[in-house]
């Protein structure tokens, strides 16, 4: 990919942020959305932590992208915005349709495949 | 090569986008009843695919195999993944007519879905770009969530699908990380790129660099094992296979795995190169081998112990497909000319038997409505030809001579033993045992069909429906395959090389 470097304001807001601030907060959204995922029973908080982690992916991409001087990495992160709606548009669908049918969201109440 | 040249070598994908789309606007300004909604519509999607193959086959070829800025690789095995997944999903449009797990009213849905799973399964095995593999690993993903939820009878099917949705949801988003751990340490997203980074790059030379480069290939490892149902990223597939509708069961169980070891292959030939070429001296992909061999080893031995205690044929075929996933591993870990080769015939085998054994399972469900072992019993007596077309496709998913299973079997372990050393042997053993322990449950099902007669009066079985018709048609090239196998050879000598 091309790289471009647009002027010292990059490297001088390097400084004031470092990268390793932002990996960080990436590191630990991450981990806060696959806790979540793991310790939460209903079907949307699963469904918002599955965002949670994608959104980490994405803070990941913007900074790495910054200390690569990459745009791809920009551009990835509307990639990845424009997926997740269509993944929570289909996932809310389905459990819409499973909240008729059951009367239930809870992921610990749908035993009817075993598994 | 720029996007305008690429233009004439993704004429199969433009032809599935064209005919996804027609189906959908078709559908939302005609509003068709009666005939023209019951066969009009499978038709236009069978003639899609027939086009998009025929494109495929007539495809130009090119000496520069990246498109649209190295977006897209196209080499011999990603044409006959391809060709693979095109096949599967018109058997499935095939399988669908009639079916009764399929809601009347919303037919076109499932057919322009169909038609965009195809898309997705295309674009996928040809991706040679990070962001590509992304996108293309979710147009699969989201329209496989939306058809195992399709079925409106009674709760499991959305019920899979929103399974199928949360588990697909956190291997992507685990995946998506690891994508953004391998920018950030090698600063490049097209695989290429990835290799020539990791070849030169001294993040490998520190321990840090190596303890983070191995967490990024365990992230991505855990997408993609998803896609082709490895452990422990299988949990999703028996309650998905069991709840969705049966005809996209079969497709579900072919062709996502196909694209997926497409793009697991490409993935570890794009970051090492020398796996295509000379397997043997690949000692700096040493980890990446390492974790496919283990992974293997799990996925095969998990997936055929499991299958031993399930009463329900689609949960055992689940089971038995994520067996074969462990079996195909076995030629990813050979790599070279050879592994590739032994995964493209194992896939078309695996094509031909796996949707044959779902096409009887489909035919019985729909007199018996139920995909018990119990509705098997005596269907020797009732239904002779259908029960012995699924008894040539349980010989053939064990592996068993004169069946094309057992050819498949063949390459698969011959690429291994060939490649040598301890411990590729080793896994070729491990592959052997297994096909053994899966002889016990394919022939609980034999006995169940031919020695064990039914209790009480049991629902007569029509031959009279696409699912039957198709099962028969299927059985015979799993036997004629197995015994005049040079169509298969071609194969692997064709579809052996990777960009």
């Amino acid at each position: 990919m091309q790289q471009h470097r647009t002027g010292p304001a990059w490297g001088q807001e390097e400084k004031l942020i470092p990268l390793s601030h932002t990996i960080l907060l990436s590191a630990v959204l991450f981990a806060v959305g696959t806790v979540g995922f793991l310790v939460r029973r209903s079907a949307v908080m699963m469904l918002v932590c599955v965002e949670i982690m994608l959104n980490a992916a994405n803070i990941a991409f913007i900074a790495f992208a910054r200390h690569h001087l990459s745009m791809a990495g920009h551009i990835w992160v509307f990639v990845v915005i424009t997926v997740a709606a269509g993944e929570a548009a289909i996932g809310l669908a389905l459990i819409v349709a499973l909240a008729r049918e059951r009367g239930t969201i809870q992921v610990d109440e749908l035993r009817s495949l075993k598994g | 090569m720029p996007t305008l040249e690429s233009l004439p070598h993704v004429l199969p994908e433009v032809a599935l986008a064209v005919t996804a789309a027609a189906l959908f606007v078709l559908e939302a300004l005609w509003q068709p009843r009666g005939r023209a909604r019951r066969v009009g519509f499978p038709l236009l999607a069978l003639g899609g695919l027939l086009a998009a193959l025929l494109f495929l086959v007539a495809s130009p070829s090119s000496a520069e195999p990246r498109f649209f800025g190295g977006l897209l690789t196209q080499d011999p095995f990603s044409t006959f993944v391809r060709g693979v997944a095109i096949v599967a999903t018109a058997l499935a449009v095939g399988l669908a007519l009639g079916s009764p797990s399929l809601p009347s009213n919303r037919r076109v849905e499932y057919h322009g879905l169909l038609v965009l799973l195809a898309l997705g399964m295309c674009l996928l095995s040809s991706a040679g770009h990070l962001l590509m593999i992304y996108v293309a690993i979710e147009i699969v993903s989201l329209t496989s969530y939306l058809l195992a939820g399709f079925d409106d009878r009674g709760g499991r099917s959305a019920e899979a699908g929103l399974k199928y949705v949360l588990f697909g949801g956190v291997a992507s988003g685990v995946m998506l990380f690891g994508f953004s751990l391998l920018f950030g340490l090698f600063g490049d997203l097209s695989l290429s790129g990835l290799g020539q980074a990791l070849a030169h790059s001294t993040t490998l030379s520190t321990g840090a660099g190596r303890w983070a480069t191995l967490l990024a290939l365990v992230f991505v490892l855990a997408g993609l094992g998803f896609k082709i149902a490895a452990v422990p990223f299988h949990m999703w597939c028996p309650d998905v296979y069991e709840g969705a509708p049966t005809p996209f069961t079969a497709l579900l169980s072919v062709g996502p795995k196909a694209a997926g070891f497409a793009v697991l292959l490409r993935f570890g030939t794009g970051l090492w190169p020398e796996l295509a070429t000379d397997a043997a001296a690949a000692t700096s992909a040493l980890p990446w081998l390492l974790l496919l061999g283990v992974m293997s080893t799990v996925t095969m031995t998990v997936g055929n112990l499991a299958a031993i205690w399930q009463d329900n044929l689609k949960r055992l075929l689940a089971y038995s497909s994520i067996a074969h996933a462990g079996y195909m591993l076995m030629g990813v870990v050979a790599g070279g000319r050879e592994g590739p080769g032994a995964v493209a015939v194992y896939l078309a085998v695996y094509l031909i038997m796996n949707i044959g054994a779902f096409a009887v399972v489909s035919a019985v469900d729909r007199s018996a409505h139920s995909e018990d072992i119990g509705v098997y019993h005596g269907l020797g007596r009732r239904a002779p030809l259908l029960a012995l077309a699924m008894a040539v496709f349980l010989l053939s998913l064990t592996g068993l001579p004169p069946t094309a299973g057992f050819v498949g079997k063949l390459y698969l372990f011959a690429s291994l033993i060939h490649h040598g050393g301890f411990w590729y042997v080793l896994l070729a053993v491990v592959g052997v045992l297994n096909s053994v322990v899966s002889l016990y449950f394919y022939a609980r099902v034999l006995r169940a069909m031919f020695l064990e007669s039914a209790a009480g009066e049991p629902a007569p079985v029509s031959l009279a429906n696409s699912a039957a018709a198709l099962a028969v048609v299927l059985a015979v090239p799993t036997l004629a395959l197995g015994i005049f196998w040079q169509p298969l050879a071609a194969i692997a000598n064709f579809s052996g090389s990777l960009f």
